[in-house]
């Protein structure tokens, strides 16, 4: 059924958020600490065990896969509710120390990202071809031939 | 007549914001066709995103863009913070995870290198602006890593409510400069695998910025860097207070 997936992706997102905040509890702060990091990090290894094991069906893939799809939505109807306004009108220093945070983090990315092993790129996405992370996985065959 | 169409369309908020959103995708994908597909259609929905935001804040002065006027309020729902994590959360899903392996350490040492740097160009704009104060010099610090880690910080320390709102402006301004700068700078700074991602993710950390910047730039990218972006703001609401105000007192008293 539909609902296990999302049942499946409600509770990682109930256990991470619940660690998050006792993370938080424990180093005394009223916080959550990368809950939803945890409750990805959950469904990541949570899923892959009950697909190898076949035990999640296509219909409960289907349901966490819908709200992947609805990512982009979502995500533009959270740009439309951005406070711009005050973005515009608190002045310089605003400016200056936001784009000075993002100009230094963007100067950093290869430099760290060199620490890494190898991470090949992805291979281009076509044109009409949005989809998100699950439902576009690399093919083998892309791979054997580097 | 009018009475009763205002009554259909604010009826089902979220109905309705299932349909904006849904032309604006739809507007997005025509004018990004009319540009080749050069520029990607989400970065084009989410700067009408951004725009539209612009003038709900402009005719309501109020603090949530569209969403603050009457027959938007749905988009304010479905662009909060339940439906963004719970998307996120989908996102995870079919991630590899040798690649996450890969993204592990660096992904952390972005976030350390990060916040240090965020806080330290925060503080040293609030210095050169005048705010000389330990505890503004912080806030502001914390503004520049995040809008949360901002006032998390201002009022653990105790600045003043001018001090804390300049805190959540520079946090704003990260947070939409990264959503309309990263889909231009991806490829210059070599974001195309998913170690890059997730590096990117713990260097920006502002969530809402990674999530917009990221499905601009390429979908696929998505999880790895949610999945550093999300510790970033606990992280700094954990040390930018306590560590990082410390250091602070120690360079100015």
């Amino acid at each position: 059924m539909v609902i296990y997936g999302l049942a499946l992706m409600g509770g990682c997102m109930i256990v991470g958020t619940g660690l998050g905040y006792l993370i938080g509890h424990l180093v005394g702060i009223d916080a959550n600490v990368g809950g939803v990091g945890i409750a990805m990090l959950l469904l990541v290894v949570i899923s892959r065990q009950l697909m190898d094991k076949e035990q999640l069906s296509k219909l409960a893939q289907d349901g966490i896969m819908f709200w992947s799809a609805m990512y982009i939505p979502i995500v533009v109807a959270m740009c439309a509710r951005q406070n711009v306004i005050a973005a515009f009108d608190a002045g310089a220093l605003a400016f200056v120390a936001g784009l000075g945070a993002v100009f230094a983090g963007f100067l950093l990315i290869r430099p760290i990202a060199a620490l890494s092993p190898k991470s090949d790129p992805l291979p281009p996405l076509d044109a009409d071809n949005a989809a998100p992370a699950a439902t576009v996985a690399v093919p083998e065959s892309a791979k054997e031939v580097k | 007549m009018m009475d009763i169409l205002v009554q259909a369309v604010s009826k089902y908020p979220l109905v309705t914001a299932f349909v904006v959103i849904g032309l604006i995708m739809w507007v997005s994908s025509y004018i990004g066709k009319i540009f080749n597909n050069r520029i990607h259609a989400s970065a084009i929905a989410i700067v009408i995103g951004l725009i539209l935001a612009f003038i709900g804040g402009k005719y309501t002065g109020g603090k949530h863009g569209i969403s603050d006027v009457g027959l938007f309020a749905g988009i304010g729902l479905m662009g909060g913070s339940v439906f963004r994590d719970f998307a996120i959360v989908a996102t995870a899903f079919g991630v590899k995870l040798e690649e996450l392996k890969k993204a592990g350490v660096p992904g952390v040492v972005a976030l350390v290198v990060s916040m240090i740097l965020s806080t330290a160009i925060g503080a040293a704009t609030a210095y050169a602006f005048g705010y000389t104060n330990p505890v503004d010099m912080a806030t502001i610090g914390g503004g520049a890593a995040t809008f949360i880690v901002g006032p998390v910080t201002g009022a653990a320390l105790g600045a003043s409510s001018e001090v804390i709102a300049l805190s959540v402006a520079a946090g704003v301004v990260k947070s939409i400069s990264v959503m309309i700068l990263t889909p231009f700078l991806a490829k210059m700074a070599g974001l195309n695998n998913p170690a890059a991602a997730a590096v990117y993710g713990g260097l920006m950390g502002t969530t809402s910025g990674t999530a917009a910047g990221l499905a601009a730039t390429d979908p696929r990218l998505v999880p790895y860097g949610a999945m550093t972006a999300t510790f970033y703001t606990g992280f700094g609401c954990l040390v930018v207070p306590s560590l990082g105000y410390a250091a602070i007192v120690a360079l100015v008293g």
